[in-house]
């Protein structure tokens, strides 16, 4: 069973279909017990930054998530999803991140022809194993995968991880950032799987499939 | 790199997708959820709904019908029509929709804008402008537009320019951009008007209203400088399939996906 968190934000439609495509049974769910019962997990991303923080607390699903990754189980954040596992953001005013990855979130630097938000398609750059000093296998995620696919990306802030042999691709805009981070069992990714039709659905049924 | 996008329009009345010209004149297109299917297949790079009479006749967009497509398609999804308060934008996000695309309501009440994106993010919230060459004579060069509400029916006396400029900065992700004068006309994009707005704001600027063949979208995309092309007749109609416009456009060196 793959838990999907639902903060009550946005459209959570399309992963829970994505998922459900590829065998697995899902539960969209904002109820800390029901984490437990479920082997995988997924953070989607919508919202503001603080609000997101905010909801985890309330619900108290904050310690379930961390529990979930400390027992080494599969997880998935996507966009804000993903950004929360970090330590700070420049868009939050007031709440801190999770801190379950090291390093922070920061704002796109808006140039002519770097519009923020960052609205569209665009490559993965995957980062081969032998240039990630720590990794020696390449990222599950990416498995039948072709290097420079174009994936959608939806986003003014982007994930800077303090340590680089996270970042299992790389996008450029105006800049390479980390557009997928890995680290044992949590995966996060900066665009959304889920809206980028036959690529997403890969990596999605690559998660469906990890033990 | 960044890619151009090419973006299907639905415009709805009755739950069926219709055509208009100058947003009059409305033919049927078909059902929309098959409709969507069908532009997910063909690697759309995104789905625009707009609910055409529902600000008009006070209705609240088809939440069921959004929710109906957004099971279907695995591509961004911006829905539009009939949304006057932060709630609305709720219901439509949890129904399915990664945008929404607010016109009157924004016009009436701008603070929407900035609410809705402290909320929600900047890039969920797409402004919707729809603008007409005004008749008014002897104004300067960026008032030459002016933007109309509800559905078109109502002018405002605004100027398309400076409106786009303030969306932008009260917090709008995107502008989508349509022209009234050349919409369903076939002529070709207001490359005039659209150029006027990418040069005013920062933000991913959506061009729409009058693609009537390829060369069209070539334009606006490359003269005009718009980040997005949307079209709705020739696409619906059956004359050129999404993959045919992407070609044509990779052919003459425009960074599409295909």
């Amino acid at each position: 069973m793959i838990a999907i968190i639902d903060y009550g934000m946005g459209n959570i439609h399309s992963v829970k279909k994505a998922l459900e495509r590829f065998g697995a049974d899902t539960l969209v769910t904002n109820k800390p017990a029901d984490i437990g019962k479920c082997h995988k997990l997924v953070l989607p991303g919508v919202g503001a930054f603080d609000d997101a923080v905010r909801e985890l607390k309330r619900t108290g699903l904050l310690d379930e998530l961390k529990n979930h990754i400390k027992n080494k189980k599969p997880f998935l954040g996507v966009c804000l999803g993903m950004q929360l596992l970090f330590e700070s953001s420049q868009e939050a005013k007031k709440e801190k991140g999770l801190a379950i990855l090291k390093g922070r979130v920061v704002k796109i630097k808006a140039t002519k022809s770097a519009k923020v938000p960052h609205m569209g398609w665009n490559q993965l750059k995957q980062v081969t194993t032998s240039q990630r000093h720590n990794v020696i296998s390449p990222c599950p995620l990416l498995k039948n995968v072709p290097d420079n696919s174009y994936v959608y990306f939806c986003h003014s802030y982007y994930p800077e991880p303090a340590d680089n042999s996270l970042i299992a691709a790389t996008t450029n805009y105006g800049l390479d950032f980390a557009a997928i981070v890995w680290q044992d069992n949590i995966y996060g990714m900066q665009f959304h799987p889920e809206k980028s039709q036959g690529i997403g659905l890969k990596m999605l049924e690559n998660f469906v499939g990890l033990c | 790199m960044l890619t151009k996008r090419i973006i299907p329009c639905l415009d709805m009345k009755g739950g069926r997708v219709v055509k208009g010209v100058k947003f009059v004149g409305l033919r049927d297109a078909g059902d929309p959820v098959e409709i969507a299917k069908i532009y997910d297949q063909q690697q759309a790079d995104e789905l625009v709904f707009l609910d055409i009479t529902a600000s008009f006749e006070q209705r609240k967009t088809l939440i069921n019908l959004v929710e109906a497509i957004a099971k279907n398609i695995f591509m961004p999804f911006t829905v539009g029509g009939g949304i006057s308060d932060i709630d609305d934008i709720k219901a439509l996000l949890k129904a399915g929709a990664d945008k929404v695309s607010i016109n009157t309501a924004a016009v009436k009440c701008p603070d929407l804008i900035k609410d809705a994106a402290e909320k929600f993010g900047s890039q969920c919230i797409v402004v919707a402008v729809d603008a007409k060459q005004s008749q008014k004579a002897a104004k300067p060069e960026s008032q030459k537009w002016e933007i109309y509400i509800n559905g078109g029916r109502t002018p405002t006396g605004l100027a398309a320019v400076d409106w786009a400029k303030k969306g932008a900065e009260l917090g709008a992700g995107e502008i989508l951009l349509t022209s009234m004068d050349y919409d369903g006309t076939r002529d070709g994009y207001d490359l005039e008007l659209t150029k006027a707005v990418v040069e005013a704001v920062n933000i991913p600027v959506v061009a729409s209203g009058g693609a009537g063949k390829l060369e069209h979208m070539y334009d606006v995309l490359t003269k005009a400088g718009a980040d997005a092309a949307l079209a709705a007749s020739i696409f619906h109609f059956g004359e050129f399939s999404i993959k045919q416009a992407k070609e044509y456009l990779k052919e003459r060196g425009v960074p599409v996906r295909l």
